[in-house]
């Protein structure tokens, strides 16, 4: 039994799956974070499995660049988890409801 | 082998990049004391960047096509890089004795705030789908900051948590959904997809891919189901900060929905154009009927602001049933509308921070009396929120009769039934618009007013300048027409029409 391209993708969707229900599901503000990286990185295996069978290198460029990205994104949602701990002890995103409307 | 690189076409970007780090810098080595120097270089910075634009506008070379066409200085980007860098002018002006009178950093403030425009100007030119990403990333990542840049306000915290959260998950929708169209086409630049995806429309996996590119847009142009974050972002963000999300960053949503949609799937028409139906109708009307029963002024310009998104979906919805023609108009319609919302909405914005210093609340029934006290203000509040509303002869209703004049033009029975959907909601805007211009000048003054000194004092010069420069171009442009409409002309190449 070989494993085609098709194996690769069905796992990205599976990850995308996964991360979309954690993100909707979880209410911890550091793991619906993990659970977007998830998301991002099932990309990444759609576009590296995908350009592999193009036999086409865009798709791994394209990797580096989410993979930069997503760094960046780490960088910034951190901060603004670690600014909300400070003002409030907590990561639970239910406490933070002060507006409605 | 050294790319080609065309200098004068890339000195918009270079100005703005050498203005945010040497801002940066500044704030860095200043005394704090002084710090008001980084705002001078951040407005002088914007400025510059503004004349290459100019001399790229006059010249005669015409497209300049860079780096294996993925950047692209065509009148299309000429047009809405003005209009960024013009946003940009305004709210920085804005800012200026906002940030002023709070405690915290202001460096970072202005160099945040500079990083986002430079990413709506690269965007304006970008024409492959990983430097539209980068560029969509560049407007928003700041702007998850600035959001919470309030870092000791629990309201502050929130906004910034809220719109990083669905913000990032819009960005893996749009990834995915581009990771999906490389898949199909084996191409990333739009005239690429175009070329290969021609036969494809049909299929399922196409299909999603564009379904989720659109979610993912929706995101950042806030339009219904994905509005969720509009509303508690804007009201805990720094006002100034929330006028920049409702025009530049709602600008550059729409920017980048226009170059993808038409100019990568020009022959997915079928597809995009009922998805856009339903986000326009379901935009304006939801919106609309939840504005009506705001009672904070930012919160209410939140969802007229995303009623708005749907106004400026509706010409989309109109490409999918009509010709090359009509292509052009509708693409015309939407450009057309989004320069005129940036400046009336600005304007609004610049009236709510100015009017929120004098009542000190944001509550819209504190603002009674507001014309009695501060009539000039009161005025222009007047103009701004008509001119949302859409009524002549200020600039909103050209910005109106451009977007109905795309929908009768397709003339099949969907679209004229979403322009009488757009017409039963203009209806509905005018009830909430005119309720804050009555509050205004015709409720009495509250007793938990601020006392004669707060009311009567004048407006910080920067953000008077700012309100001034918003009215004029509402007037005038309602007058003439045709100073916006030469420009949304100008960029229908990009459709074809």
């Amino acid at each position: 039994m070989t494993v085609t391209v098709d194996w690769y993708l069905i796992l990205a969707a599976v990850l995308f799956v996964i991360g979309a229900a954690g993100l909707l599901v979880r209410r911890n503000a550091i793991v619906m974070f993990m659970s977007i990286e998830l998301m991002l990185n099932a990309v990444n295996l759609t576009f590296v499995s995908v350009g592999r069978e193009l036999r086409d290198l865009t798709g791994q460029f394209a990797v580096f660049f989410v993979l930069v990205v997503a760094a960046a994104e780490v960088v910034v949602g951190l901060a603004i988890i670690v600014s909300i701990f400070r003002t409030r002890a907590t990561a639970s995103v239910d406490e933070l409801s002060e507006m409605k409307g | 082998m050294a790319p080609d690189i065309d200098y004068l076409a890339l000195a918009p970007e270079i100005t703005l990049a050498v203005t945010a780090v040497v801002v940066l810098l500044l704030d860095l080595f200043l005394p704090r004391r002084q710090k008001y120097w980084t705002a001078i270089v951040a407005v002088l910075g914007v400025s510059f960047a503004a004349l290459p634009l100019i001399a790229l506008a006059v010249s005669d070379v015409g497209d300049r096509a860079m780096l294996g066409g993925s950047f692209v200085v065509d009148d299309f980007a000429l047009v809405l890089k003005g209009l960024f860098v013009i946003a940009g002018y305004l709210v920085l002006l804005m800012s200026v004795g906002y940030v002023e009178s709070d405690r915290y950093y202001q460096g970072e403030y202005y160099f945040l705030l500079l990083m986002s425009i430079l990413g709506s100007m690269v965007l304006a030119s970008s024409r492959d789908l990983i430097t539209l990403f980068i560029a969509v990333e560049l407007v928003s990542q700041p702007m998850y900051l600035l959001a919470g840049w309030r870092k000791g306000d629990l309201r502050s915290n929130e906004a910034s948590l809220k719109y990083f959260l669905l913000g990032v998950l819009a960005s893996a929708l749009l990834l995915y959904g581009m990771s999906f169209v490389y898949g199909l086409t084996g191409e990333l630049t739009f005239a690429g997809i175009a070329a290969e995806g021609a036969g494809k429309a049909g299929e399922p996996a196409f299909i999603m891919a564009i379904l989720f590119i659109i979610a993912g847009f929706g995101f950042k142009v806030s339009a219904v189901p994905f509005h969720f974050w509009a509303p508690d972002t804007y009201e805990g963000a720094p006002t100034p900060v929330a006028a920049y999300l409702s025009v530049s960053s709602k600008a550059a949503g729409f920017v980048a929905l226009l170059v993808v949609l038409y100019s990568a799937f020009p022959d997915a028409s079928g597809v995009w154009g009922p998805a856009v139906w339903i986000l326009a109708a379901l935009s304006m009307t939801l919106a609309n009927l939840t504005a009506l029963r705001q009672t904070n002024i930012v919160r209410l310009l939140a969802y007229s602001s995303v009623a708005q998104a749907g106004f400026m979906l509706v010409p989309f919805a109109a490409a999918a049933t009509t010709d090359a023609v009509g292509l052009g108009e509708a693409f015309a319609a939407t450009v057309t509308y989004i320069v005129i919302y940036a400046f009336m909405n600005l304007g609004a914005f610049a009236v709510v921070i100015a009017g929120a210093r004098k009542t000190g609340t944001g509550d819209i029934e504190g603002w009674g009396g507001l014309g009695s006290y501060a009539p000039a203000l009161g005025a222009l509040a007047a103009v701004f929120f008509f001119s949302l509303a859409g009524i002549p002869p200020l600039a909103g209703w050209i910005a109106k009769l451009v977007m109905f004049g795309a929908a009768m033009g397709a003339g099949s029975p969907w679209m004229i039934a979403l322009a009488v959907i757009a017409a039963i909601n203009a209806v509905i805007a005018l009830v909430y618009y005119a309720r804050v211009v009555k509050t205004i000048w015709m409720d009495p003054v509250p007793a938990t007013a601020p006392e004669e000194e707060v009311r009567t004092a004048s407006v910080a010069g920067s953000l008077g300048l700012a309100i001034g420069l918003s009215a004029a171009v509402v007037v005038v442009a309602g007058f003439f027409p045709s100073l916006v409409t030469f420009f949304s002309d100008a960029t229908k190449v990009l459709a074809g029409g």
